[in-house]
């Protein structure tokens, strides 16, 4: 079969596409590929996950490219590991954990593409979790005197301002040890 | 060699058992991603930080913290051969990263193969759970009880906004990737596959065909699996995909019915005429022996052959790969002396089945 693109050489590459349901099927040569930017898979420069995250990462909120805050993030760095902010988006891959910290203004966007959200609700380490265990149960019970009050069940919400001050104490004393 | 005990059985222990709607769910499996605090990620990880990873890390099966779960070797990447890890990805026992990219890596593998620890992949600690047939609830409750006995013993990155850190954006928070292997033949021939496969990628879910290339399926069988890992509990993760692999049993249960009643004749001759060719072919192509093994598997599956097990449609499947191929032959081959030994070995296994005299009832 011949590339269906050239009709010169010989077709290698065989796809098939499906785009919003579109089923297409491809039979090009491997040259062709590369100046249509298709990626060979297994090949190193292949499209990947990774690559296809960078497109993700040059999103800017106030939708002007190259704007001044665009520039500055270029230029941010992690103090840990040194992988700069424009390294990250080629990459699409944190190199340390504190890169989570020194690009921390910049990551919300992405989380909301990614995962449509931007904070963790899931297990909490056993051993250092403690505390956050606790802040997070905190959350919990003030959210429930909130619909007593609503509710109108003021001994029940009493209850639970009683629990919330306890614990409250409990991770004062934690923080001050 | 204590990889080959891994490397020259195509069938794992576990996937013997059999499991709960094993007849459209083959596997479920549960992947947990962790990293430890003060070390870079792999890949920015020098090779001093990596061995420091990797000691950490392996001693906590060494010391014997793992036992209370099951017997464990530890294999080290670079003591096996390019073959023996090329084996075991086709096993799913180590991820094609871990056997190319990783420099320091190590793989700590239960007796039964349900239980694969990866050090030094894309992320430190990646802890993988197997089960068979659907039994994803159960596979991330046993992940879950592994993840806590290495965190008892290492000190996790975590950070209390985004959850567990990772080295890809695509699975901070819980780490967590579920996914179960379905066998949907029927959703294939019937030609509704793609309206429910892009259905399931708009709740959150992804979906791709397994050993194949992109998104064409080999064999019938999609891998479906979770996108999100933030923003949502492990357990709402684990129900999200439990909920919607119920329906796509469900529809692909209607639609063999529907086949059976409709086009029963035409079904069995498709199945049969499968059987023939597996059974007697002396060549064949690597697609067209997976499209023949699924035509026999729901064959199986439906009644039409009794002599065969199911069990060997899941085996014949990782023995006709490339790299098991060539460990069970013991040479190097091209493609074309591939395609023989492939036709070769499915005729040996199919012709030893059926003297066992319908065994499988």
């Amino acid at each position: 079969m011949l590339c269906q693109e050239c009709g010169k050489r010989p077709a290698t590459l065989h796809f098939t596409k499906i785009i919003n349901g579109d089923k297409n099927e491809f039979h090009i040569c491997e040259s062709c590929a590369r100046e249509r930017g298709e990626g060979l898979p297994g090949a190193p420069n292949g499209f990947s996950i990774h690559s296809l995250l960078s497109g993700l990462m040059d999103f800017e909120p106030s939708g002007k490219a190259s704007s001044p805050s665009q520039i500055a993030a270029q230029a941010l760095r992690c103090e840990q590991c040194g992988l700069t902010y424009s390294q990250f988006t080629k990459l699409g891959r944190f190199g340390c954990s504190s890169c989570y910290k020194h690009f921390e203004d910049r990551l919300d966007p992405l989380f909301k593409r990614v995962h449509g959200s931007t904070s963790h609700v899931g297990k909490i380490p056993q051993r250092s979790g403690g505390l956050i265990k606790t802040r997070r149960e905190i959350d919990r019970l003030r959210q429930e005197m909130k619909s007593s009050i609503q509710k109108e069940e003021f001994e029940a919400a009493a209850g639970l301002r009683d629990e919330i001050r306890q614990l409250e104490k409990q991770l004062h004393g934690a923080s001050e040890e | 060699m204590t990889a080959n005990r891994f490397a020259q059985k195509a069938l794992s222990e576990w996937m013997k058992e059999d499991g709960p709607d094993s007849d459209i769910v083959f596997s479920s499996r549960v992947r947990i991603a962790r990293n430890l605090r003060g070390f870079p990620f792999p890949i920015l990880a020098t090779g001093e930080h990596s061995t420091e990873v990797m000691n950490k890390l392996s001693t906590v099966a060494m010391e014997g913290k793992l036992d209370s779960i099951g017997n464990f070797e530890t294999l080290i990447l670079s003591d096996l051969s390019e073959l023996e890890r090329r084996v075991l990805v086709e096993k799913h026992l180590i991820s094609p990263s871990l056997a190319n990219e990783s420099r320091v890596g190590a793989v700590v593998l239960s007796d039964n193969e349900a239980i694969s620890i990866m050090i030094n992949e894309e992320d430190h600690l990646r802890i993988q759970c197997l089960y068979p047939g659907f039994q994803v609830k159960e596979a991330w409750q046993l992940a879950s009880r592994i993840d806590d006995i290495y965190e008892e013993a290492t000190e996790y990155a975590f950070d209390e906004k985004r959850g567990f850190l990772t080295s890809c954006p695509t699975n901070v928070g819980t780490g967590i990737r579920a996914s179960v292997m379905m066998h949907l033949p029927a959703l294939v021939m019937t030609q509704q596959i793609n309206r429910i496969l892009s259905a399931i990628t708009q709740v959150g879910l992804a979906v791709r065909g397994l050993y194949g290339e992109g998104s064409e399926a080999l064999g019938n069988l999609f891998q479906i699996s979770n996108q999100i890992t933030l923003g949502q509990s492990e357990e709402e993760i684990i129900d999200n995909l439990h909920g919607v692999v119920r329906q796509i049993i469900e529809h692909e249960k209607a639609a063999r019915q529907r086949l059976m009643q409709e086009s029963q004749l035409r079904l069995e001759d498709r199945v049969k005429r499968s059987y023939g060719i597996l059974s007697h072919a002396a060549i064949m192509e690597s697609k067209e022996s997976a499209q023949r093994l699924s035509d026999v598997r729901l064959g199986i599956d439906l009644g039409m052959i009794r002599e065969v097990s199911p069990q060997v449609m899941n085996e014949l499947m990782v023995m006709t790969q490339p790299g098991f191929l060539q460990q069970a032959f013991e040479e190097k081959m091209n493609t074309e002396q591939r395609d023989m030994r492939r036709a070769e070995l499915i005729r040996i296994q199919l012709a030893s089945r059926s003297q066992d005299g319908g065994a499988y009832e």
